[in-house]
């Protein structure tokens, strides 16, 4: 529990810290929140365009995509408020700051979480939220006393999935220095969990599904709200397969960071 | 004179190249996204033959062609030409006997054709075995879809500078980059085709020039756009690239008084 405290107070004086350098640059921090809902924008706008001459996706209404969509927003952008380490190769490995953060006590993936923070991001999340409720009501769909708990494990549960992954993409650059452009790819496929898996064919529906969970950030834990439960326990399988990615990536990360032997020099 | 110019292509091309692996995985993230986009449609299609005048086949093979032309004319010119101000480099530059924002489109050329050798030719050929795609027969139509392609690089890069200039005025030029990035992509027809959009953002569109980067030269590739309408397609293109060098003209004028470099 100790320990859990000293992780809450270093998130207060990060965050404290952050707070100070961009209030020194005002604009910085508008602009970074516009630019993030432009691009949700462009996404809702691509829907909304195709809804104009389909009735259907795949048998998804154009709320429940939406929705959906909502829910994508939600997990993804509470996920970039709190890890946010894309440059992370060349930040920590080539230019050797890992060996700074090694020297400290605190675990080193939550110092490299902390230093790189994006709270900006939640904007995108809070927005998520709205469309989530305004198509929710627009679809009429009932409210239960859970519903609200049951969020908050989903996308805790899609966090994970997002953790985990990209912590291992992350890890990726303890065993190799060379650039592979695999975050980019993983990034792009990433996307395509927002969507209803059912359109895809049997391979991407499978990476989706069991490789890559992406679908579980998106389409499954929404379809428990939409009532859409053919599988029905598909839905909780979130918090699972979260645990279960969380695990992976973390364990991958330990062993980099155990055969990391520095960039040299 | 044309020669330096010319090396500066040849220059950036031989750096691409060193950096080429990057590029193997760039075709995976394309043939994906072509992939993703392509199941999106055949839903979106459902059982309907045709929507706005577009078949199921047309449209994948839009989809594939206007991914692999993006390949093509997208670079990034805006953030090069933005951190070179930002950091100061843009003086040592503008003082050389060039034009810089010459050298940069040749620079942004050079990587062009890298993309269009190493990137756009492999890509097609992979993605025209993994997807239904028709190309066209008439070679015509091949010779007129490089040029129109050509003429996609310069206005893009054309609104490339124009923003990355912006860096003179604005102490963050983040903000004005990603939104024309995002209104390139999306406007440009690569993630919607202009004919889906609603009739009244068409007729703005068409005063647009985003519609002449991907729109235009995928119609053309499609066979939407044929006969005598291909030369007005083409001729909307030089317009809008003869039209785009007054505002660069007058934001560069207006630049380089307001240049204050410090330190040195």
């Amino acid at each position: 529990m100790s320990r859990f405290a000293f992780m809450v107070s270093l998130y207060r004086d990060y965050f404290a810290n952050y707070m100070k350098t961009k209030l020194s640059y005002r604009a910085d921090f508008l602009v970074e929140v516009l630019s993030d809902l432009m691009f949700n924008g462009l996404n809702l706008v691509f829907i909304f365009i195709v809804f104009m001459h389909t009735p259907s996706l795949g048998n998804w209404s154009e709320a429940e995509v939406v929705f959906v969509y909502g829910y994508f927003m939600i997990a993804s952008g509470l996920f970039s408020t709190f890890f946010s380490a894309w440059n992370f190769s060349e930040r920590y490995i080539v230019k050797g700051e890992m060996d700074r953060v090694l020297t400290r006590p605190a675990h080193s993936l939550s110092q490299v979480m902390l230093e790189n923070m994006d709270p900006p991001s939640i904007v995108g999340a809070i927005v998520g939220l709205v469309i989530m409720i305004t198509s929710w009501s627009t679809l009429g769909l009932p409210f239960h006393w859970y519903d609200p708990l049951v969020l908050i494990v989903m996308v805790l549960g899609s966090c994970f999935i997002y953790m985990g992954i990209y912590t291992a993409m992350s890890a990726i650059s303890f065993y190799s220095d060379a650039p592979t452009g695999i975050g980019p790819l993983i990034y792009n496929i990433q996307n395509y969990g927002r969507y209803p898996v059912e359109i895809y064919n049997k391979t991407i529906k499978f990476l989706l599904t069991w490789l890559l969970p992406f679908a579980f950030v998106g389409v499954y834990p929404a379809s428990f709200f939409l009532g859409r439960l053919d599988e029905w326990w598909m839905p909780w399988l979130t918090p699972v397969v979260g645990i279960v990615v969380l695990s992976l990536g973390l364990g991958f990360w330990n062993y980099g960071v155990k055969r990391y032997r520095g960039a040299g020099s | 004179m044309i020669s330096m110019y010319l090396d500066f292509v040849r220059i950036r091309f031989l750096m691409m190249l060193a950096y080429r692996v990057n590029y193997y995985s760039g075709i995976v993230i394309y043939a994906i996204n072509i992939g993703a986009y392509y199941f999106l449609w055949k839903a979106i299609f459902g059982e309907a033959e045709t929507l706005q005048g577009f078949t199921v086949i047309q449209m994948s093979t839009y989809v594939a062609v206007s991914w692999m032309a993006r390949a093509f004319y997208f670079n990034n010119l805006d953030r090069e030409i933005s951190n070179e101000i930002v950091d100061g480099s843009v003086a040592i530059q503008i003082i050389r006997p060039y034009s810089y924002l010459f050298v940069k489109m040749m620079q942004g050329f050079g990587e062009g054709l890298f993309r269009l050798l190493l990137f756009m030719v492999p890509g097609m050929i992979v993605v025209s075995f993994i997807f239904p795609i028709e190309l066209p027969k008439d070679p015509m139509q091949w010779i007129v879809f490089f040029v129109m392609i050509w003429f996609s690089f310069l206005i893009n890069s054309q609104l490339n500078i124009l923003t990355g200039l912006g860096a003179f005025f604005f102490e963050n030029n983040q903000g004005l980059m990603t939104m024309k990035r995002i209104m390139v992509d999306l406007l440009s027809g690569v993630v919607v085709p202009i004919a889906f959009f609603p009739g009244w953002a068409i007729s703005v569109l068409n005063w647009l020039p985003f519609q002449a980067i991907t729109y235009l030269p995928g119609s053309v590739f499609t066979g939407r756009i044929e006969g005598a309408d291909v030369w007005n397609a083409l001729l909307v293109q030089v317009a809008w690239t003869v039209v785009l060098i007054i505002p660069i003209m007058l934001v560069w004028r207006a630049a380089r008084r307001r240049l204050f470099v410090q330190g040195g």
